[in-house]
């Protein structure tokens, strides 16, 4: 027994070995995307110029990047310096004081260049608590061949109606064209993001001024119905599956005439190593009802630094030069004008070498500037966030009504049934959480 | 008569058991048939089985982004370091409680059992405080500690149903012919036990190789082992199935490698008892 326990002592003495960090090692959280791992590959130019700092990163799947960010910050565990987070995140956790303010980014990091819909999202009165990486918004991307062919002209700014009368024209079920191919997949970040977008369209919200959930309202009816109609009618089948990646697949190999997607797609669908109908694609914005909101979405992936890291200079330094203009430059001497982070510096889109390559350029602007997070729906709300409502509960309430919904798509339940159930899920939530009585 | 029945009941089964092995090994196959596709192979729709471009850009990428031998490492040392201190924790435990079973003895087995029934994220803040506390967040000891713990009592349990299979009359019979507690237990009841000893330690090694939950969310950099590099390849906007089969492939290959030269003691280990 003696002999047992020498070696389990032995064992761990050998085993414990607490990892060496240097005063000026950043820990730079991410998501995987291209953008996030040019950016990694990149960092040596921003070391050569401060050799007293040295970055690392850690790269991990949104949904795993979130819990594991999100227990370390909650728990002040001090694992992260950098954090990539979202434009859901940062009102939240900056209100919570889970953040530190970027005032010092320095005098020629030019705030001002920020797209002003971007900057708003990433801001808490008035304080820049993240800066924006990357931005987006979502668009139409349609085939002007198969338009041309059925005779139909999209215009800039489509309204619905057009949108589902067109898909309707242009399905070709025998010959594999689906309409339209939309988000399906449960998730409050997969159809939810869409589907909210889309409500805003409608004149529906979440809540109304007092935390009252909407889901009994006929803006929301009617956007619901609309959505499953067009799908059963002109959606490509198994469509309650398909999220982002999905819909990419089907659209450059040329199985959908229309996809309402996050507007970094058409870098995608538009490059011909990847896409067979790369020089077939039109953008437009995201369709409208009439009402003043069309059925876009605004979110930029910004990088933030935790409360209670011991680094914020550094951090911030790193930051800086992540975001500046002086960094689009470098990727775009390093790997073409094709390749920059798109979505965040009005200079970008002031740049004749940047429209020359982006022939979407035009439309993810009009898209940014279409958004609003801080009044996203027809009606007035308590929330910030346009495919969202930046409370730490939507991501559950999110997701259970995005089952719901998702159920109504693959016709496992009906329209109405999918609202009542979301009505009393938010409702039973919404309670418990305390925002209504 | 009966010998042909005989006959093609073997090829039937022969049969059966073959489709059956390609049907379980099918996922892998297809994920080391994926590594080796371009990103739009991998998603193309209907797909290719064989006949496509073969590359082995993935791996090269995967090579060039992240850390492998590092993350192998780290693997190797977390899942054999708490596999070895679980065994040892285990073996004396387990050897007590089927050869001097008392009242309780149930009671502590079910007790064991019961702390596998709670899902671990409800104790991930807790565990991360103490974690924090100790400065042991993304240290290798730490995770070798967390992961010893979590395997605990699957390891005890399926030593107990080992040592209790083992006739009790027979180490009666080496103590009447004078066997001490040490000849007893390397002469006697080890030689025994080895089966069921190897297959506890292998099938430990595979749960501790494959852990994800701790292991994601207690290690950052220095002790991030396989499971993190794997899912740094994933990505909810953006090609990545041909990337992630390659770290996948690369991730369980050591495993692999060493269940396939070690089957016969797993499967001889995990059918202990049943076909005696």
């Amino acid at each position: 027994m003696k002999n047992v326990l020498c070696a389990v002592a032995g064992a761990a003495a050998l085993l414990i070995s607490a990892p060496s960090i240097a005063q000026t090692t950043l820990t730079v959280a991410t998501v995987n995307n291209s953008d996030m791992i040019r950016m990694q590959g990149l960092t040596s130019e921003f070391t050569a110029k401060n050799p007293d700092i040295t970055v690392k990163w850690v790269t991990l799947e949104e949904n795993v990047l979130r819990q594991r960010v999100t227990t370390d910050i909650a728990t002040k565990g001090g694992q992260f310096d950098v954090l990539t987070i979202g434009t859901y995140e940062v009102p939240i956790w900056a209100k919570k004081s889970w953040l530190v303010p970027l005032d010092k980014l320095g005098a020629d990091y030019d705030v001002n260049d920020l797209l002003p819909k971007i900057k708003d999202a990433v801001s808490v009165d008035g304080k820049l608590y993240a800066a924006p990486f990357y931005g987006e918004s979502s668009m139409v991307m349609y085939r002007t061949d198969l338009f041309d062919k059925a005779g139909l002209k999209m215009p800039e700014s489509p309204t619905w109606d057009f949108v589902v009368d067109a898909a309707k024209k242009l399905t070709d079920k025998s010959g594999g064209v689906y309409g339209i191919c939309l988000r399906g997949k449960a998730g409050w970040g997969e159809n939810m993001a869409f589907l909210t977008a889309m409500s805003n369209s409608f004149g529906a919200r979440w809540f109304d001024e007092k935390w009252e959930p909407q889901f009994n309202s006929p803006e929301w009816k009617k956007t619901l119905t609309t959505y499953v109609d067009l799908m059963r009618q002109a959606g490509p089948p198994g469509a309650s599956s398909n999220g982002f990646n999905e819909n990419l697949a089907l659209f450059s190999a040329g199985k959908c005439a229309m996809w309402i997607d996050a507007t970094v797609a058409a870098s995608m669908v538009t490059n011909p190593k990847d896409s067979k109908v790369a020089d077939k694609v039109g953008f437009a914005l995201a369709p409208n009802t009439g009402l003043g909101k069309n059925a876009n979405w605004l979110w930029a992936w910004s990088l933030a630094i935790p409360a209670g890291s011991k680094k914020v200079d550094a951090a911030e330094k790193f930051i800086a030069w992540a975001t500046s203009k002086d960094y689009t430059k470098l990727v775009a001497s390093k790997e073409g004008w094709s390749n920059v982070p798109p979505g965040t510096r009005t200079s970008l889109y002031k740049n004749p070498d940047y429209l020359k390559v982006a022939p979407f350029a035009k439309l993810t602007l009009a898209s940014i500037d279409a958004a609003d997070p801080n009044k996203p729906t027809v009606k007035p709300v308590p929330y910030v966030g346009v495919q969202y409502a930046a409370i730490p509960e939507f991501q559950g309430i999110g997701t259970q009504v995005g089952q719901q919904f998702s159920a109504a798509l693959s016709g496992s339940t009906t329209v109405d049934a999918a609202l009542a159930a979301a009505q009393s899920a938010t409702e039973r939530e919404m309670k418990r959480a305390g925002y209504i009585k | 008569m009966a010998r042909m029945v005989t006959t093609r009941n073997k090829v039937i089964s022969t049969a059966a058991a073959w489709l059956i092995g390609f049907l379980i090994f099918f996922p892998i196959l297809w994920m080391v048939l994926a590594s080796f596709k371009t990103e739009l192979e991998a998603f193309a729709i209907p797909p290719s089985f064989l006949f496509f471009h073969w590359t082995t850009e993935n791996y090269v990428t995967v090579q060039e982004r992240s850390d492998y031998l590092h993350h192998a490492l780290n693997s190797i040392i977390i899942a054999g370091g708490s596999t070895l201190i679980a065994m040892l924790i285990a073996i004396p435990a387990a050897w007590s409680m089927a050869f001097s079973p008392t009242k309780r003895t149930k009671d502590v087995l079910l007790w064991m059992l019961s702390t596998k029934m709670m899902p671990p994220v409800g104790v991930l803040v807790p565990i991360y405080l103490i974690f924090r506390n100790f400065g042991l967040l993304d240290t290798r000891s730490g995770l070798i500690f967390i992961l010893c713990l979590g395997n605990l009592p699957i390891v005890i349990w399926m030593l107990f149903t080992y040592f209790k299979e083992i006739p009790k009359d027979i180490l009666e019979a080496a103590r009447m012919d004078g066997a001490t507690i040490g000849r007893e237990l390397i002469y006697v009841l080890t030689p025994m036990a080895v089966p069921g000893l190897a297959s506890t330690l292998l099938l430990n090694l595979i749960l501790a190789w494959n852990e994800a939950f701790w292991t994601l969310n207690l290690s950052t950099l220095e002790a991030a082992p396989l499971t993190v590099f794997i899912a740094s390849y994933s990505s909810p906007e953006g090609l990545f199935w041909a990337k992630l089969s390659a770290a996948s492939t690369l991730a369980i290959a050591p495993i692999l490698v060493l269940g396939w030269f070690s089957q016969r003691q797993l499967v001889r280990g995990l059918t202990f008892g049943a076909v005696k």
